[in-house]
Parts: C-alpha cells; structure tokens; sequence
C-alpha cells in the first residue's frame, strides 16, 4: 500500500510524487492535506493534495527538501513504500461563484493553490493567479495554473523569469485597480503574513492555509495550535485555511521555529551520512 | 510447601516486587517495576485467606474470580491461573501494570482491614506475563457467524469487543486513526510503565488467532464515516476514547514549550522522540518543568520529562527540576499510588494547592516563568472533593520554561461526522446504555472513555465486553433493538 507510482524533479529541491491511496483520493477535496510516515523511525510530515485522481486512486504530494525528512523522501523511488499515508485531513475549501477572486502561490504553495484554482473556476469566479518565487527554477507548474486561470502573472524575486518582484506587488496593484471579491494565499508563513498585511487596508477576505508543526491531525495533540483574534484554534481539524487578517502572524513564525536546534543536528547527520555514502562510491569508483 | 494456617499466612509480609533503582531508571526507558519470580508470586498467593464471600472481588470492575487465580498461583498451576483470569480479563499482563488495584480490589481485600492487601495487582500482572510468554491459553474464533463487525477505535475498549466478537465467531475489522494499534497503551502511557512490546504481543497474537484485520491510518469520520460503516457492517462498536486535550484559559498558552500531555507524551512514547536522531521526531525538554494535574497522566509527563533531562535533551542542565503543579492536596491526587511513590523517588518535586494564573513569555517566543496563585481547601464540590479557593493576595512568580498541561480530555469529535441520531452530552461523550453499550443510533454501540470521559483502562475494557454480549445477542436475533 501507499507505493510511489510516479516522480518527478521539478527542481533541485521540489519533487512531485503520484502516490496508490485509493481510500483517500475517493474522499479527497482541494484545500485538504495528509500525513505521511515514510518509515518506523520516520516522523509524521504532513503534505498538501496538490492533486487526486478518485478512479486511479492516487493523490499527488508535491515537496520541498527543507529538512532531514523531506530530504530523505526525496531519494524515495517509484516503486517505493510510504509505511503510512492518513488523511484526508483538515476542511475543504468552501468553494462558490465570488466574483472575481485571485489565488496567490509562493514557491511549493504553488501546488497546493493549483486545486483551489481550478475548483474556483470551475465554480464560475474569473480566477487571476499569481504565482512566484526566489528565483526561476524553484517556479512550478506554470502550465497547469494557466490552465485554470483567466489571467496569469508571475514573478521571481531576483527577475530571472517574468517580473521581478514579490507576489505582494501585483496583488497590490490588482486591488488598487479592480473589485475583488476574495484572496486566497499559499506559501512560506513570512510570504502568507505580508500577503496578510497587504489586503487587509482594502478589507479584502483573504484565506491562508497554514502550515504549522503537527503530530496526529485530527486534534489530539494540540501541537498545531495558532493564535487568531477569537483564541487558539488547531491548524488540523479547525483549518488548514483561516482568515488571514484574525492570525497572531508573529505568534505562528515564532512557534515553527521551537525544534530549529534538532532539525539542524538531524539535516547535519543526514548530510553527513550521505557524504559518507558518496565518498565511499567514489572510493570504489576509483578502485 | 506444606498447608498452612490462617495465622501462619497473616503472617508473611506483603512481598514488594523488584524494581530498577531511582538512580539508574531515570536515565533510561525500560521497565521501572520488573515482575514478581514465580517464588515470589507463590509466596504473595500464600498470603491469600481463600475468603468465601471474597470481597475483592467486588471492588474489581470486571469481577474477576480472585480468589481462584490467587489460589491457582498458590498451587503452581499457572495454566489455571491464565484460564480462570482470561475467563473475566483478556488483558492481565497490561492491567496487572495498570490498574488502580489500590481503589478496586485490593481496596477490600480483608487482609487490608488490619495490615496490608494480598498484592493482587502484582500477582495478576505475573499470570499475564506468564501468558505472554507460554501462551497456554489461545482464545479461538468461534463457528463463524457470517456476520461484519466494525470496531472503531484500538484501545483497550475496542480490543476487548474485538476479541469477544471474534470468539462469538463475527468476522472483525478494526478502525485506528494513528499508524500503530493500541491506545492510550501506545501512544500515552510510557514504556518504563508498559512495555509496547506487550501490547503489540497482545494485539498480534489475537488478531491473528482470531483473523481480526485491523486497518491503521484510517480515521472514521475523515477517511470513512459511520454512516458508510453502517452500510458495511451489520454491527458497529466506537470505543474512540477521549483524546482531545484540554488547556488552561490563562494568557500565555500559545508560547513554545507550553504544551499538551498528549502532545509531549505522543512525541515520547508513540514517536520514540527519546531516540532521537535515530528516530525523525523531536522533543523538548525544558531545564524546570511544570506539568499542571496530579493524576496519571501528568506523573507519567513528568517522569518522562526527568528521564529526557537525565538523557540531557533540550535545555537540561545540572540543576534541572521538574515539578506537579497541583491546585487540590496531597489527598485529593487522583493517580495511582504507585505512580505518586515513583514519581517522588525519581526526584519529582510536588507543588500543592498552587494554580497557574498566567504564564510569562521570555520576549524571545518561550516561556520564562508561570504565575501562580496559593489555594486553599474549602467544602466539598460535586466530585466529593473539597473545593480548592484562591488565597487572596499569594501570588508568586515561578520560575520554569515548559509547562505541560495534563488537565485530563474530552471525545475527540472527529469520529461523529455523519452520525445523525447519535446523542452526546454537553462534554461531548456519547449517550449510551450502560448495561449494553447500545447508543442512539441503531446498530451503533459505544464504549470505554468516549462515553465515560477519561476514565480507567479497566472500565472501558468492561464496557468493550458488555457491549460484545449485546451485540451479539443483538446480531443474532436483528429484531430486537
Ligand atoms: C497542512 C500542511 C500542509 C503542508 N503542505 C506542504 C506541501 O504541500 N509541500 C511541502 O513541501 N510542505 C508542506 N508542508 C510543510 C511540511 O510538512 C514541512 O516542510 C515538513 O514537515 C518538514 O519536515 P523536514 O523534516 O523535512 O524539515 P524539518 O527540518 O523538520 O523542518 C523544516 C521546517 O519545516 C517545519 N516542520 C517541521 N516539522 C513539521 C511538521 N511535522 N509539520 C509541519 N511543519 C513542520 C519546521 O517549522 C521548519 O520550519 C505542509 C504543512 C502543513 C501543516
Ligand atoms: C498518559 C496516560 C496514562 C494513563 N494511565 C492509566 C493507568 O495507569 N491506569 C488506568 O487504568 N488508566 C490510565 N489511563 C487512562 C486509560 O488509558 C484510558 O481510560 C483508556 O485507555 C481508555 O480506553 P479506550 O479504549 O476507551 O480509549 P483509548 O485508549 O483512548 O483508545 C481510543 C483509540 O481510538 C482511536 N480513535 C479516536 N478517534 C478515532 C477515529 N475517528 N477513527 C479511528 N480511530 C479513532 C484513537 O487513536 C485511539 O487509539 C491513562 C491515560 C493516559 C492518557
Ligand atoms: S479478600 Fe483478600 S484474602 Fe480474601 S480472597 Fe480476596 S485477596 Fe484473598
Ligand atoms: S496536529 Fe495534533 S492537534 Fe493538530
């Protein structure tokens, strides 16, 4: 069960998995995660469906290499295992005509945007995207949002493809020039937090989906808690999206960094480890 | 050993069992309390009056026959021993570990009256043990029945409908929402209390011996809903438990290192984050601790906080503490006593009739230290306990940078989506028969601590039993609901 049946490199870092879970993909809906245990020493991760498929049976899980268990993931194979694949977790997104609405997709929060973008449009709304990156080659799935969006704009901070600016930029514009009825917003906290800071003078519903630690996902351990406006509330069962402008932002960055110091130490022996595997192939290599 | 008298047997001391030093057990995870031997064992079943009316066995939520076991362990015979004990308990070797026998049978063992209680707890526990390991005693599927059972929900509520179930001769299929089966065995209670091998042991040798299939990592109510179990299964248990953690409304809960007891014990004990880095999953410890509850779960979060300390994880340092945080007094602690006296020979520190108020913020994120407020006991409250009221004027500043909740939980309420008809009370439990499980939504039963709130290992194994009689009366004869 939960074998790998198709990767691809997106980039250096991103990689996209097409993985067997039929139970899931029948119930599967845009806006809802899973979590993945790769192994028994592995670590709950929980991941966006960037896409399913109900008659196959599959979801597509798309990735960034950030720490010791993505990295690790990343060298799984088609063919592979997942020990466990549970889910869907999380609320749908609530999906109706708005209007028009923009989807904004920073770096991998550009695959789990993608399904939102295409529910929306085909529930009617004149759907704009915006989709960025650092730089041109972390930028994804270009194709597939052009697809289910009226009008594309893309960016990368360092203007090595379309224009060079933050998401916040032309979101800014777009306001400033034309009635929107709704935001939603993927990608890194800091990105979701000035996304956040940018809508809220023009009182413009703005959704997130929060990316917070989390153990189970379905509300047992509370390690998923964020601060909103109204009291504490599980990212895993209460969201993933909320409103943007009732997030305590500073309260969310600073509780993702609470096991920085293990995460280091894990990526540093994980690195050095591999190290090791690729001297001693280069060793033989030699010989 | 020759007969012997009554007097003689009032005689022998109550035999303590063999435990891991304090020094040495807070360093590691492994088994505080090693079992009784088998001299041991025989010499504690010595002490054993054979009363008549046994009283004990009153005070046993299960009722199983004590005295009979007692006496078999007396004789040496421990296939009797297993059979007599599994007739009533299929789960001796984790209930010997677990339950509160202080408050149940040994509570009106006669002995207690002038001395001490026969150990039953201990000597129950060596019965399982002997079980686990001999295995003279395999439970078998009965004639099967064609009938689709589904149990949802892999604590000791649900495995012990599960295992009658398929000793009815229903075919079973359990539902657990977490990869591993078990509980609040596995991902709650630690391993120096109680072994995962054992429960592992126990679940493997059922299901297989009774072709059980359980299907981790499926969550009813995300995964699948009762209504569709209710299409599939002629019968459906939901022993759920009750997992969801409960926090203080005080300012200052959302700093790092404020956690649940869930979350600090499910990093430790059902992710192994004592073993990291070989195990993926961190977990803090802070340098002075206070973990809010006295019952079972806060000694086990404090112990497991001592423990990652010793192992110098996260801000441990020399003079490392940890401390329970109590609003009531030493009286009204609600854990086991055994608990209490382990916990304090580690080190634990206990704090009494204090309640935090507020806890401060370092200004980096953390936390620096907990407000607390001085109690003091007044008349009883509804529980029968004497109501702790806030003494005017004491406030003090503690200094600590975790704070773990254990302030006990409610059903989890994830299981319920789609369950039109099914009644719960204001806390969230599920109404429910108390005789027959049976709840109010037809070819539904309910069980263990999702209908009682937290409560004990014991009694949801009780409720997992009665609800299988029922339901298998039930699935015999459809009409009568
Ligand atoms: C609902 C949800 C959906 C997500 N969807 C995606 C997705 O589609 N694609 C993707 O690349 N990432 C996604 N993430 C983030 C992803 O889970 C983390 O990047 C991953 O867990 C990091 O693990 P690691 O060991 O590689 O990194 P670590 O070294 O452990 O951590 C690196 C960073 O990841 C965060 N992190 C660590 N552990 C967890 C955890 N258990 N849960 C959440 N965050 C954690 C840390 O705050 C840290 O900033 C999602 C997170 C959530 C909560
Ligand atoms: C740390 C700790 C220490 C304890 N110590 C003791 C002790 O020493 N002695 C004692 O007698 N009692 C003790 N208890 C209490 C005892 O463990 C519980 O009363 C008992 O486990 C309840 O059993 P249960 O079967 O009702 O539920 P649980 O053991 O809670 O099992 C419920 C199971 O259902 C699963 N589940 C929940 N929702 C879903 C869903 N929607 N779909 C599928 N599966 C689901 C859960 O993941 C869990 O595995 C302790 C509890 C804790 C937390
Ligand atoms: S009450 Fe005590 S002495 Fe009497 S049968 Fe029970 S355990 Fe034995
Ligand atoms: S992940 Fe445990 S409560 Fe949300």
């Amino acid at each position: 069960m939960y074998k790998i049946l198709e990767k691809e490199v997106l980039s250096d870092v991103t990689k996209l998995m097409v993985v067997e879970a039929p139970q899931i993909a029948r119930k599967a809906r845009a806006g809802q995660f899973v979590i993945v245990l790769m192994h028994e020493n592995g670590e709950r991760i929980p991941l966006t469906i960037a896409d399913y498929d109900r008659k196959a049976g599959t979801l597509t899980m798309i990735f960034q290499e950030v720490g010791k268990s993505t990295l690790e993931m990343g060298t799984m194979k088609v063919g592979d295992e997942f020990k466990t694949i549970v889910g869907p977790l999380g609320h749908p997104t609530e999906v109706e005509n708005f209007g028009t609405i923009i989807c904004v997709g920073g770096g991998v929060g550009i695959a789990p945007i993608y399904p939102i973008a295409r529910e929306l449009k085909e529930a009617g709304n004149h759907v704009i995207s915006i989709i960025g990156a650092r730089t041109k080659d972390l930028l994804l799935w270009e194709d597939k949002m052009r697809a289910v969006s009226d009008e594309l704009i893309v960016t990368t901070d360092d203007g090595s493809y379309g224009r060079k600016d933050l998401v916040t930029v032309p979101l800014k514009e777009m306001m400033e020039s034309r009635k929107i009825a709704k935001i939603w917003a993927i990608g890194p906290a800091i990105m979701m937090k000035f996304v956040s800071a940018t809508t809220e003078p023009f009182k413009v519903p703005t959704i997130v989906s929060l990316n917070t630690i989390m153990i189970d996902g379905t509300g047992m351990c509370g390690g998923c808690r964020v601060l909103m406006d109204d009291g504490a509330k599980f990212v895993c069962v209460d969201g993933p999206e909320f409103d943007a402008h009732k997030v305590d932002w500073n309260n969310l960055l600073s509780r993702m960094t609470f096991y920085r110091g293990q995460e280091q130490a894990a990526i540093a022996r994980w690195k050095e480890s591999h190290k090791c595997n690729l001297d001693r192939a280069v060793a033989e290599g030699v010989k | 050993m020759a007969e012997l008298t009554k007097k003689d047997r009032m005689k022998i001391p109550r035999q303590d069992m063999p435990v891991q030093e304090p020094d040495a057990r807070v360093k590691n995870f492994t088994e505080v309390a090693l079992g009784f031997t088998q001299e041991l064992a025989q010499l504690e079943a010595q002490r054993c009056l054979q009363c008549k009316d046994a009283s004990c066995r009153e005070g046993c939520p299960v009722e199983v026959p004590i005295p009979d076991f007692v006496g078999a362990v007396r004789d040496g015979d421990m296939a009797k021993a297993v059979e007599i004990m599994k007739s009533k308990n299929n789960l001796p070797a984790i209930c010997g570990r677990v339950c509160p026998q202080e408050v149940q049978c040994e509570s009106r063992c006669i002995l207690g009256k002038k001395g001490e209680a026969v150990a039953i707890g201990r000597i129950e526990r060596f019965v399982g043990d002997y079980e686990l390991a001999h295995r003279t005693c395999d439970v078998k599927k009965g004639p099967s029945t064609g009938k689709k059972v589904a149990v949802v929900g892999t604590g000791p509520a649900g495995l012990t409908c599960a295992v009658d179930m398929g000793i009815y001769g229903h075919d079973v299929t359990m539902f657990e929402s977490l990869h591993t089966p078990g509980g609040v065995l596995v991902y709650g209670i630690p391993e120096f209390r109680l072994p995962k091998s054992v429960i592992r042991s126990e679940i493997e040798n059922a299901a297989c011996a009774l072709g059980i299939e359980i299907k981790a990592s499926h969550i009813v109510g995300r995964t699948l809903l009762i209504d569709e179990l209710l299409k599939e299964f002629d019968a459906v248990f939901l022993g759920t438990g009750a997992g969801l953690p409960m926090f203080s409304p005080i300012p200052g809960i959302n700093l790092n290192g404020v956690m649940s007891a869930n979350e600090f014990l499910t990093r430790v004990n059902l992710m192994k984050g004592y073993l990291f880095p070989e195990f993926d999953t961190p977990v803090w410890v802070g340098k002075k601790v206070a973990v809010i509850g006295a019952g079972n779960v806060a000694m086990d979060s404090a112990r497991c906080a001592l423990r990652l300390q010793s192992l110098g994880m996260g801000n441990a340092g020399p003079d490392s503490e940890v401390h329970i945080v109590y609003r009531r007094s030493a009286e009204e602690v609600p854990a086991r006593q055994e608990e209490v006296h382990h916990a304090k020979e580690e080190g634990v520190i206990f704090d009494f009739l204090t309640n935090p108020v507020e806890i401060l913020g370092d200004g980096k994120g953390g936390v620096s230290a907990m407000r607390c407020v001085r109690q003091k006991l007044g008349e009883p409250d509804q529980s029968g306990r004497r109501r702790p009221i806030p003494i005017e004027g004491s406030e003090f500043d503690m200094e600590v940078d975790q704070v773990v909740f254990a302030l006990g939980t409610n059903p989890n309420p994830i299981v319920f989506v789609n369950a039109e008809g099914l009644e719960r009370k204001r806390q969230g439990t599920v109404v429910a028969n108390q005789e027959t499980g049976r709840t109010t939504l037809k070819g539904v039963w309910a069980g263990g601590d999702v209908v009682t709130g937290a409560a004990t290992v014991i009694s949801a194994m009780g409720a997992g039993k009665r609800a299988a009689a029922d339901m298998n009366n039930y699935l015999k004869d459809k009409s009568a609901w």
